[in-house]
């Protein structure tokens, strides 16, 4: 079916097909019309969803733990300052093993206050044990949602996931899409069926210990294994959404990779400038390429160091400054990766778009040039570098 | 149905075990058993729990006192939470994946620390939004599990490890926020204040009255803590009697916006009969410092026949 929807018509869409049974949201830019929107469907009908408008962020997560360890399906979305506020349920939700699934419209976390596009949101729970997708378009955005609950609830897995999408960038920007028909959602998405959970009166059980040194090691141990488990899954789920849609997914996409000399490692809508400008790049004869991450957690970190093996010059674009004298979260991961797999090719780290700040084509541009002189010289100067930014040496 | 405290205790077992790990002498174990004895022996619980004393000493991993379904998850959203749960029984219910024939009651217990502090906004949320559960406050007058420190239930005066009573400031300089009257501005259908007293009865109808009344209830329980007031562990009946017959903590219930004052005793006890066996009130007792009994009597007074006065208006 081919429609016409924003960024975050795509995702209530999703979460309509998806008809959980319970979604708890709580209004911020620019995440604020997918909740807008699921409750048009709940006052008409259109899903069996209960609603629940809770007075924070903090509570939606916590409703949406409630809701989910009771045995229903819960739903959420949120931006910047209400998943900072979620902060302490985020990880509470995957400790609980609660496969419950966000839709998160990246914005500026505070402060100051911003409310456009950049990653700083997602890269504060990036350690949480969360899933987490990313999607370069609306597209992305409604096909990651409608194969989330699939990964989320599987035994081997159980962790809550977040879908992630650039907020205006792609929430508010009204792109062609190719939805799938409810009914095919439907039986792709299947019916959840938790083995332990509260409202099972002929089984009560307790979550949620006082858990000390005897065993929470071993718990969160358990945590880490399933987000190593998560990878298969991911890639056997795309399998089956492929067979559905013939829209394939891996961990990530090589675009121009088999013979890419000057590569660019990015995420979400940047992505598709970084496509653009590699085509240009090439109409030069430069041998441009992408690689975008779709998934960041489980970090495919063996995977990604071999689709870059054969590159000359690496740049790993970070929309998230890590404030820490040593290169974004996405670098630290690539770099991390690659070493570990023994693979040497000099890499350099931009931090950009800081605060919805436009990334344009020309940047990119510079970027594969800086990346041609590496190439050529050999020396990689300062690997920790900033992307159209004024005060920056 | 009458109230037979024997036969409350042999027909309706315990639903929190015994051999949790909360002190001698403490009020809330009492408190809970008791409300919880008050749910239909066929209907199925799902308690939310506060982080707090009754948590960590209920719920120590692998061991668990709770009989019925039990979630803990944080300090401030016990009342969040549980309004997930309760919506997602309500979808389960009308989508046919949960047995029509079966009802679940929901009941949130938190501390003062979880209630009338860090958790008052989820409190406030849930309540407003009217969600069919009941939220107790078991109140022990300061946050009792991280050692003592004062909360806005402490009493004015009260020596906590936060406002200890020194040379200069004689304890907490605050009188103590009245979160009943807050749930009672929300407009719910059932609020009331009690506490553990004569066989439980009050304690035992209000839980019963608030679990059966359909929408948001509020109890505010009274729950003495040997180690933050300072009273023998065999006293606890006493002072909670104490409390009561100073009319330090009236019982009282609101329905439907109408007060009724449960008990008004008909010779009130000075508010030194309540003070003088906690340890947290000594400094009162020093010569010198005879104006702060007073000024707690004349604020007890007070708030006394703020009460009689609310009950005659919302019965007008």
């Amino acid at each position: 079916m081919r429609e016409r929807l924003s960024g975050n018509e795509a995702a209530a869409i999703a979460m309509k097909q998806i008809n959980p049974d319970v979604v708890a949201a709580f209004p911020i830019t620019p995440s604020t019309e997918i909740p807008q929107y699921f409750s048009t469907f709940v006052s008409n009908g259109t899903v069996d969803t209960e609603f629940v408008a809770v007075e924070s962020e903090h509570s939606a997560m916590s409703a949406c733990i409630g809701a989910q360890a009771a045995g229903g399906r819960a739903m959420t979305a949120t931006s910047a300052n209400g998943l900072s506020l979620m902060w302490e349920m985020i990880y509470i939700a995957s400790s609980l093993r609660l496969p419950i699934v966000m839709s998160l419209v990246n914005r500026a976390v505070s402060g100051p206050l911003n409310i456009h596009n950049d990653h700083s949101d997602a890269m504060g729970v990036r350690d949480s044990g969360w899933i987490m997708t990313f999607s370069e378009n609306n597209q992305e955005a409604y096909d990651n949602l409608v194969m989330a609950h699939r990964i989320a609830e599987h035994k081997d897995v159980l962790l809550p996931l977040m879908v992630c999408q650039d907020g205006f960038i792609t929430s508010h920007s009204i792109e062609n899409i190719e939805l799938i028909e409810d009914e095919k959602v439907k039986e792709f998405v299947g019916k959840y069926k938790p083995e332990h959970y509260l409202l099972n009166d002929k089984e009560p059980i307790a979550i949620g210990p006082l858990d000390l040194q005897a065993y929470l090691f071993e718990h969160k141990t358990q945590q880490a294994i399933a987000m190593r488990n998560a990878k298969k899954v991911i890639l056997d789920v795309a399998k089956d959404f492929e067979k559905m849609t013939g829209r394939s997914y891996g961990f990530f996409e090589e675009y121009k990779m088999e013979d890419a000399e000057v590569v660019i490692v990015c995420m979400n809508s940047t992505a598709g400038t970084a496509k653009y400008t590699a085509d240009r790049m090439r109409e030069q004869s430069v041998k441009a390429g992408v690689l975008k991450i779709r998934v960041f957690r489980p970090f495919p970190a063996e995977e990604v160091a071999k689709a870059l093996a054969k590159a000359k010059a690496i740049a790993v674009l970070d929309k998230a400054d890590s404030l820490n004298a040593a290169g974004g979260a996405l670098f630290e991961d690539v770099t991390s990766g690659m070493f570990v797999n023994k693979i040497q090719v000099p890499t350099v780290n931009y931090v950009y778009g800081i605060g919805g700040r436009d990334t344009t084509s020309k940047e990119i541009e510079s970027i594969y040039q800086d990346l041609l002189e590496i190439v050529k010289t050999g020396e990689i100067g300062n690997p920790y570098r900033y992307l159209g930014v004024r005060g920056c040496e | 149905m009458a109230y037979n405290h024997k036969q409350v205790m042999v027909d309706r077992p315990s639903r929190l075990t015994s051999g949790h790990r909360m002190c001698a002498g403490c009020g809330a174990p009492a408190v809970a058993r008791m409300i919880l004895r008050a749910v239909k022996p066929e209907d199925h619980v799902v308690v939310s729990n506060a982080t707090g004393c009754m948590e960590v000493s209920t719920f120590l991993y692998p061991y668990t006192s709770w009989t019925d379904s039990y979630i803990h998850t944080a300090f401030e959203n016990a009342a969040a939470t549980l309004s997930g749960v309760e919506a997602a029984y309500k979808a389960m219910k009308a989508t046919g994946k949960l047995p029509e024939d079966k009802d679940t009651k929901f009941i949130a217990f938190g501390g003062d620390g979880g209630t009338y502090d860090i958790g008052l906004q989820s409190l406030s949320g849930a309540m407003e939004r009217g969600h069919d559960m009941v939220y107790v406050c078991y109140d022990n007058g300061a946050y009792m599990n991280t050692g003592i420190q004062r909360s806005s239930a402490t009493p004015k005066f009260a020596d906590t490890t936060t406002t200890p009573a020194g040379t200069k400031v004689p304890g907490k300089m605050q009188p103590r926020k009245d979160l009943t009257k807050i749930m009672v501005g929300h407009h719910l259908p059932y609020v009331a204040q009690t506490i553990a007293l004569n066989n439980f009865k009050d304690l035992y109808e209000k839980s019963e009255k608030a679990i059966y009344t359909e929408g948001a209830c509020f109890l505010n329980v009274l729950a003495p803590c040997p180690r933050g007031w300072g009273y023998n562990t065999e006293d606890l009946m006493q002072i909670n009697k104490l409390a009561v017959e100073t009319c330090y903590w009236p019982l009282y219930e609101v329905i439907d916006g109408k007060y009724v004052v449960n008990y008004k005793p008909a010779k009130k006890l000075p508010i030194e009969e309540f003070l003088r066996p906690q340890k947290r009130f000594k400094h009162m007792f020093k010569p010198g410092n005879e104006w702060m009994i007073q000024e707690f009597q004349e604020e007890v007074d007070a708030r006394w026949q703020e009460l009689l006065d609310l009950e005659e208006i919302t019965n007008k």
